[in-house]
């Protein structure tokens, strides 16, 4: 090797250290903080020095952060069975079928995934208000639809275009109707696909803030993003630091182990809509 | 179905138009919830904003017409007073901070996204161990790393401030989020941690795509690999490229939980979103932010028609088939 390509493969190698440690230095830093307490919260330690839970016993055993947790992980679940539930019918007919106006359909589709959510909210809140939802997890899973659906829709979509039409047709020739060809034909092979986009319509509603500090007014009913962000301490100008890291580091733990283990899977779904074609 | 029924259904109808009917009824469901929760609640929205409906009293608004927006009247004395969002320096000031923090966080992002994505298409050890790295930041929820890095860049205890202190390119502590110079600084550093990686990865998709042989057959001709970027690699990833500016632009345009709950109320930053739910929950004046809102839906809607007329960006995924 030469010294110019040694010079090159170590900067190459300095430009990759210099990625990781940027992505992972602030979470790591978040753990380092959770397990301090006392004055040790404020030396500036940038090695673990203390391991006290003390942080984490505040935050699961106080009084409604458990309950947080709950709330977070039935809403979000429920938004996307919800939302799969609607999407492969749906896209089926958007894939499969040819008929007039599929294009504008799906367009506008797109448009809504793209809505900002404050233009509905106003509306939002008149219905929620209405059908006697507000301060229930049903006013979130309701409202999270204007998000998960059309991105699940449009995913399967993509996905369902690209199964070879064969499979179909010789449904077709069997008799099968359109109901026995979604059920027994395309859903054993959109399960890879579901996971997907299950998995990131789970993220988005479970991360989702502005419907969850809008539409709850109770402790108890708050999402743990509303909680985090609401965490405070016993005078105003006490931020209690420890307890909001080590609860970051709860809600963040899983969502980090999935991403990791379903890493493949989730990189194909968040390209699988833009980058095709 | 019943089979009875198709078999009748069957005797009238071509095949295909029994699989529009179908389609119909599998399309019905996902429109009827798509109408409940989006086009709806928009088009009262946009009611709202043409009335004085107040929070607690949700029917009781009058008609106004477009006071919300802008009010000329003329007094006795020939004074003309102007009133309504058009003429609200608080808003015209969230909307600089709109921009001014799209254009720059999406600008930088794009950059960074492209260069981490050109590390990652290069093959070398540990390659899924860099990509596994950058996945965190997207996975961690924005409240989240809101509050850390509010953590890390807190003006006493701060962790930055202390290493830059170190490295000697600051010589007092700042604090970061309360001073009205650097907050929008420190916004748009996390939201640059934070969606880098979205980036990156569909640049990376846009990368993959191109052929192999097209980089051997430069390096045999001898061309310099900077010129190889911008001639070939540039050109031929475009189209990906635009569809994630959009994507990211749409979402920084919307912008709302960062900046929520790292600059709480700071005039600074406030942008769009912030402004207009602050209005109509937080300051009972639920139709002037209605008012608000729709600007807003309306900016986003004329920006994303113009970026896809002039880009002439392909969204339908349709267009190479």
């Amino acid at each position: 090797m030469t010294a110019n390509a040694l010079l090159k493969s170590v900067a190459f190698y300095a430009l990759v250290a210099v990625i990781v440690l940027f992505s992972v230095f602030p979470f790591y830093y978040a753990i380092v903080t959770s397990f301090a307490t006392g004055t040790g919260l404020f030396e500036i330690n940038y090695w673990p020095k203390q391991f006290s839970t003390a942080n984490y016993e505040a935050v699961l055993g106080g009084r409604t952060f458990p309950r947080n947790i709950l709330n977070s992980v039935f809403i979000a679940t429920t938004t996307v069975v919800f939302a799969l539930f609607l999407a492969v019918t749906a896209s089926y007919a958007l894939a499969r079928v040819r008929f007039r106006g599929r294009a504008l359909l799906l367009m506008t589709i797109l448009g809504v995934s793209m809505f900002p959510q404050i233009a509905v909210l106003a509306g939002l809140f008149e219905l929620i208000r209405f059908l006697g939802l507000f301060n229930t997890p049903w006013a979130l899973i309701l409202s999270y639809t204007i998000f998960t659906l059309p991105f699940t829709v449009w995913v399967l979509t993509t996905f369902m275009r690209d199964l070879p039409v064969e499979i179909e047709e010789a449904a077709i020739v069997d008799g099968a109707t359109p109901w026995i060809i979604i059920t027994k034909v395309f859903l054993p092979l959109l399960w890879p696909a579901l996971v997907t986009t299950g998995l990131l319509a789970f993220i988005g509603a479970w991360n989702e803030f502005l419907f969850a500090l809008t539409f709850t007014s109770s402790e108890t009913t708050r999402t743990t993003p509303v909680a985090i962000a609401l965490l405070s301490g016993a005078s105003q100008q006490e931020i209690p630091w420890g307890p909001i890291m080590a609860a970051s580091v709860i809600v963040t733990v899983p969502l980090i182990v999935l991403v990791l283990v379903f890493q493949r899977k989730i990189v194909a779904g968040l390209t699988a809509g833009g980058v095709k074609g | 179905m019943t089979s009875a029924n198709s078999a009748q259904a069957g005797a009238g109808l071509t095949l295909l138009q029994q699989r529009q009917r179908a389609a119909f009824w599998f399309l019905a469901p996902m429109l009827l919830a798509l109408f409940c929760v989006a086009a709806w609640p928009l088009l009262r929205t946009v009611w709202f904003s043409f009335t004085d409906t107040s929070l607690n009293d949700l029917y009781g608004g009058k008609w106004i017409g477009f006071d919300n927006y802008l009010s000329v009247r003329t007094l006795e004395s020939g004074r003309v007073i102007y009133r309504g969002t058009l003429v609200d320096p608080a808003w015209w000031n969230a909307v600089w901070n709109t921009v001014r923090f799209s254009v720059v966080s999406v600008t930088i992002e794009t950059v960074l996204g492209l260069i981490v994505a050109l590390v990652l298409n290069a093959e070398f050890k540990g390659r899924g161990l860099v990509r596994a790295a950058i996945l965190i930041p997207w996975a961690i929820p924005t409240i989240v790393s809101a509050k850390m890095w509010a953590w890390m860049l807190n003006d006493q205890y701060g962790i930055i401030n202390d290493i830059l202190l170190r490295v000697g390119a600051i010589d007092q502590k700042i604090a970061w989020t309360a001073n009205t110079d650097t907050a929008m600084y420190a916004v748009l550093m996390v939201d640059v941690w934070k969606t880098t990686p979205f980036m990156a990865l569909l640049c990376l998709a846009g990368l993959q795509m191109v052929p192999r042989d097209i980089y051997e057959a430069a390096r045999i001709d001898g061309v310099h690999p900077v010129k190889v970027f911008f001639k070939v690699t540039l050109p031929l990833i475009r189209p990906a490229l635009m569809v994630a500016v959009i994507f990211r632009m749409l979402d920084a345009l919307r912008v709302f939980d960062l900046i929520y709950v790292l600059t709480p109320n700071s005039a600074a930053t406030k942008t769009m979103s912030v402004i207009s739910r602050e209005n109509l929950i937080d300051f009972d004046k639920f139709a002037y932010g209605s008012a608000q809102s729709t600007l807003l839906f309306v900016i986003l809607a004329l920006f994303v028609s113009l970026y896809i007329w002039l880009g002439r960006v392909d969204l339908s995924g349709e267009g190479g088939k």
